[in-house]
């Protein structure tokens, strides 16, 4: 039994690392209504950022601090200079663009940094919390608490503020909201930025678990799309829980289906992408849309 | 994409006759006579040089280079699958490499387990393909666009580990080698001028059958499923159908494609179909022209060259490049190379044509 | 589109007629007379020796593109100070296969038909490798010391003119048997490897080494490239209650395996870590601390290693990877590879009878005990008419403070465990 709840802690610490990358991807998708292929080789990109600060001799909250701040005005810039010129263009154009993105940034990546992997510091103690045969380390616990409170601050923002409802509604329709007056490209390029930084936080948050290298964050995307897929792409909520349900689905498939085993639970993102997609395409927390001509 | 309209006018006027007002009475001289023809059937006579240089050029080149014209063959057989799927149908794939591996492992396993003779695996992996591309089709119809990339990305990853699972039939890990197949002694061709030509009967082949299917009703179909999927189903076209057959058409030249690719490296593993092979095949359509006649054909030429060529520049460019090409391609030339080439022949024809006219 | 027929015609005439070299076979270089009549001597002069290399310099595999800066850095100052190998200078040209074999044959073909090189000086990687051997045998083109330790490249007939270098896999399972036969006699071992030829290679041969003796393994685990993390293998192997734990990854998984063995304080096997992955740059950052114990296996001298500060060859290398390649940190084991592997090339090609490329096949399959700098005190280079394989023979070293030590004495697979290929 300690096993087995060992193991599902396990899954749920993955299940973190995958959420954490998935707010980015639903945070792009509500202001955008875009999914960003490049998210995740931006988080790696600011990751290295951060560790050439590091690197440099700076404090790691300095560092972090300045990296959220490059991240917001990199992806604002991204909007402005790379996405703005196909605004407006048909969802294949989007997903191309994205695409070439993450080609151009993961080997931008290696030219700068090299392949070498690097080491990041954790800025959770080492060490873990004990009880009844199964412990949980103190850095899962601070990515858990991290992926909260990024939620927390999403759902507050979508709810309560200005932008988050205008957003809402330059995702559901630019044209209209361009009439009722909301500033569509600011909305848009404020989007870019705070899905950056929030993608910046997850890079941080996750480099000294998986090792930072240029490809750090490739695995990881196919299973933020899952957990956002699931959750629904419109739900900070979704996200999260999403990605917890993946991580530990995959999880116990790796350890205890012996058809599956721990080379195909790459299968199981699949599977969840696929069995959502056909049978609640808006997730288990979004709304459904209504297709229009 | 706007594209569309044109892409299906042009396939029209290249194949009916001009129209009347161009049949001016006949210049006098032969000369100019001569220039009238040349203007006038411009498109056939450039089709035949192309056909010539192709049929031409493995008698010139140095084997490396004959090589390299047989992938850029295997790749646009690839292409043209994935020029249907997201040219004329417009449905993203980033999993076509996924198909690309199953042609070829499935003529892999033919020739390795089965010790068939080669030319019989061609269709086999083209049917293999085609059958499995119809069975993804069915889910692939009920997703939107967003969607579908995603789960075609999930596929181009999945293969791979399952292709090593079965290591009795697909050789695990380590993959099968094979023997190549050679020219048969009356042409007195060297091997890798046979597998050249056998690649461009195939791709010839492939070119016609892309043409014929796009001139049917269904390439209009599926145009029209592309443009808006609301006014195709008002119109009486059943765009689920058409989208499930344009993912297997486009499964099956993948296949052939995989074919064609096995049969000229001798060798497959698992770890030559990774998804960057799907994204690379993505970029090269994307570059070649996206739903145009000779986009895969550009394409090809692309995924072959660049990435040698931009080594050159420095070691990590060819990601670089690849990946501001595709950007910078999207802003400046939504139609690729194709349609680029396209507007100045375009410009070249009109102009030409006026002139002789009006001296005429 | 419009008539792009044209364009595509003018660009295929275009390109066919730059890439026009004329088709006759014709190797630019001709034969040898005298003594080595009729060989070979393609890409070699009397002042220069060309040869060519494909390495994975972009995409996921691209960690090992440092190999090449320590063989350009031993070339470089072999040609500026020493003259060339015997009197020849070396143009080493390298080529980019992104570790996909279509691109690694293109590569090939490349430059043995275009640039015209003497031999292949490595082609990385067991599947770029397995691609382009037909074609290099059937040239019979000599491609030599291939980075990639599959066993089938010395334990097969048809491909005499392939060979590797460094130990290969299924010898490292050898020696990793042997230690734990005497230190270990009971072990259970756990293993966690890479789904691939690599991992599967190494895991055989100790798998076969073992057989017979009271050594058990109770559970492996495998993982895919793809894999995000080896959090969950680790997690499951832990559960299996074995004493040894046997780490076949490459670097980034290699430190995460260190650091989830790290984490999980109540699992405290024996940690044998690869030598692929045994790196110092694979340990900083799991933490010095987190990794001591942990044991090894190498064949050539780590420059991180102290121990070697006085050491003569570890000197000269340093000294001329700062003048010769600036940019590259001579304390990167890779780098440390290559100048090794060049330096065994040198020493093959000086010991060729014939200039040619039938002598320089020769010599690799006749090397005997051939000492190489940078290779450990007691491992050379031995072939034969039965053995293909240049390097057969590792020391096992364990992790102290900041690097590794030797322990005990160099194993010699070939007399431990007879020939391979059985």
């Amino acid at each position: 039994m300690a096993d087995f709840l060992q193991t599902v802690i396990g899954g749920l610490s993955a299940g973190a690392i995958y959420a954490s990358l998935a707010l980015a991807l639903v945070l792009i998708y509500q202001f955008t209504g875009i999914v960003n292929f490049a998210q995740g080789e931006l988080a790696m990109f600011a990751t290295y950022v951060a560790w050439t600060f590091i690197d440099a001799g700076l404090s790691f909250w300095l560092a972090l601090v300045l990296t959220l701040a490059i991240s917001f005005i990199g992806g604002m810039l991204i909007e402005r200079v790379i996405i703005r010129p196909v605004e407006g263009a048909p969802e294949l154009t989007l997903v191309i663009v994205t695409v070439g993105l993450f080609i151009f940034i993961n080997a931008a990546a290696g030219w700068i940094w090299s392949f070498l992997i690097k080491d990041f510091p954790n800025p959770f103690p080492d060490g873990a919390l004990r009880a009844g045969g199964v412990s949980l380390g103190y850095s899962t616990l601070g990515v858990f608490a991290v992926v909260g409170g990024v939620m927390g601050l999403l759902y507050l923002l979508f709810r309560y503020t200005k932008v988050g409802l205008g957003m809402r509604a330059v995702a559901t329709n630019p044209e209209s909201a361009r009439l009722v007056g909301i500033r569509v490209g600011r909305t848009l390029a404020l989007g870019w930025g705070l899905a950056a930084m929030v993608g910046a936080v997850s890079g941080v948050l996750v480099a000294p678990l998986l090792f930072l290298e240029p490809n750090m964050m490739g695995g990881v995307l196919i299973y933020a799309f899952a957990a956002a897929t699931l959750g629904g792409f419109d739900s900070p909520l979704g996200a999260v829980v999403g990605g917890l349900i993946v991580g530990v689905a995959e999880t116990l498939a790796g350890s205890y289906v012996d058809a599956i085993g721990s080379d195909l639970k790459i299968g199981v993102p699949l599977a969840v992408i696929l069995g959502v997609l056909l049978l609640r395409p808006q997730g288990l927390f979004g709304r459904a849309a209504v297709e229009r001509a | 994409m706007s594209e569309s309209t044109e892409a299906t006018e042009t396939t029209r006027a290249v194949d009916t006759p001009e129209p009347a007002k161009d049949e001016r009475p006949a210049p006098a001289t032969p000369r100019d006579r001569l220039v009238a023809f040349t203007v006038r059937n411009w498109r056939w006579i450039a089709l035949g040089v192309l056909l010539l240089t192709a049929v031409w050029a493995p008698f010139q080149l140095v084997p490396f280079r004959v090589f390299q014209f047989t992938m850029v063959m295997v790749y646009a057989v690839a292409l043209l699958g994935l020029n249907l799927l997201t040219g004329h149908a417009g449905q993203i794939s980033l999993g076509h490499g996924a198909f690309f591996a199953v042609g070829a492992y499935g003529t892999a396993v033919m020739m390795f387990h089965w010790e068939l003779p080669y030319p019989l695996t061609l269709p086999l992996a083209a049917a293999l393909a085609f059958v499995i591309g119809l069975a993804f089709g069915v889910p692939a119809t009920r997703l939107r666009g967003l969607y579908l990339a995603l789960v075609t990305l999930a596929i181009a990853i999945f293969i791979v580990p399952l292709l090593k699972r079965f290591e009795s039939v697909t050789g695990g890990s380590m993959g099968l080698t094979l023997e190549k197949p050679s020219a048969p002694a009356w042409t007195g061709l060297a091997p890798d001028q046979w597998l050249y030509f056998l690649a461009l009967a195939v791709t010839i082949l492939a070119f016609v059958a892309v043409r014929l299917l796009l001139r049917s009703r269904v390439g209009r179909a599926l145009h029209s499923v592309r443009d808006s999927e609301t006014a195709a189903e008002v119109m009486g076209v059943k765009p689920a159908s058409y989208k499930r057959l344009a993912f297997a058409w486009s499964a099956m030249f993948a296949g052939a494609a995989g074919c064609l690719y096995t049969w000229t490296i001798g060798f497959v593993s698992p770890d030559s179909f990774t998804v960057n092979l799907s994204i690379t095949l993505l970029a090269g359509i994307v570059v070649g022209g996206l739903g145009s006649t000779w986009g895969p054909l550009l394409g090809g030429l692309f995924v072959m060259f660049v990435p040698s060529f931009s080594q050159d520049i420095n070691k990590a460019a060819p990601g670089v490049i690849f990946g501001l090409l595709i950007i910078a391609v999207m802003y400046v030339a939504p139609t690729g190379l194709a349609g680029l080439a396209g507007r100045a022949a375009h410009w070249f024809n009109k102009t030409r044509s006026n002139r002789i006219l009006r001296k005429g | 589109m419009r008539g792009t027929a044209v364009s595509a015609a003018v660009l295929l005439a275009a390109t066919t007629a730059a890439a026009c070299g004329g088709r006759d076979d014709g190797d630019g270089g001709g034969t040898a007379s005298g003594a080595c009549e009729g060989q070979q001597t393609t890409g070699i002069t009397d002042s220069t020796l060309k040869l060519g290399g494909i390495y994975p310099l972009s995409g996921p595999a691209s960690a090992y593109g440092a190999i090449p800066k320590g063989i350009q850095a031993y070339f470089d100052y072999v040609n500026a100070e020493k003259g060339g190998i015997d009197g020849r200078k070396v143009e080493f040209t390298v080529r980019d296969d992104g570790y996909q074999p279509p691109k690694a044959v293109e590569e090939a073909r490349r430059l043995v038909e275009q640039e015209q090189v003497f031999a292949l000086f490595q082609t990385l990687g067991t599947p770029s490798t397995t691609a382009t051997w037909d074609y290099t045998n059937q040239r019979k083109v000599p491609q030599i010391f291939v980075a990639t330790g599959a066993s089938k490249w010395g334990a097969d007939d048809k491909h005499p003119w392939t060979i590797g270098w460094q130990p290969n896999y299924l010898s490292e399972g050898r020696v990793y048997a042997q230690y734990l036969k005497q230190e270990k006699p009971e072990a259970k071992v756990a293993v966690l490897f890479q789904n691939d030829d690599f991992g599967e290679d190494l895991l055989g041969g100790f798998k076969k080494a073992i057989e017979g003796s009271k050594i058990k393994i109770v559970q492996e685990k495998s993982y895919e490239v793809t894999d995000p993390s080896v959090e969950a293998q680790m997690r499951d192997l832990a559960g299996s209650g074995a004493d040894v734990f046997l780490n076949i990854t490459t670097p980034k998984f290699g430190s995460q395996a260190l650091a989830a063995d790290a984490k999980m304080t109540d699992w405290n096997p024996l940690h044998v870590l690869n030598n692929v992955a045994a790196s110092v740059t694979v340990l900083k950052p799991v933490g010095f601390k987190n990794v001591q114990g942990v044991v090894s296996s190498t064949y050539y001298k780590d420059p991180n290693d102290p121990q070697w500060d006085d050491d003569a060859e570890m000197k000269l290398y340093k000294a001329k990877m700062k003048q010769y390649e600036p940019g590259a940190d001579p304390a990167v084991p890779y780098h440390a590879y290559g100048w090794a592997v060049a330096s065994s090339f040198h020493k093959a090609m000086e010991a060729a009878k014939c200039k040619t490329r039938e002598g320089l096949r020769d010599s690799v399959h006749n090397l005997n005990n051939v000492e190489v700098p940078m290779l450990l005190p007691g491992v050379t280079m031995k072939t034969g008419p039965d053995d293909g394989f240049p390097i057969e023979s590792m020391q096992m070293m364990e992790f102290k403070g900041e690097r590794w030590s030797l322990v005990g004495e160099v194993i010699d697979t070939r007399k431990e465990f007879g020939p391979l290929g059985d």
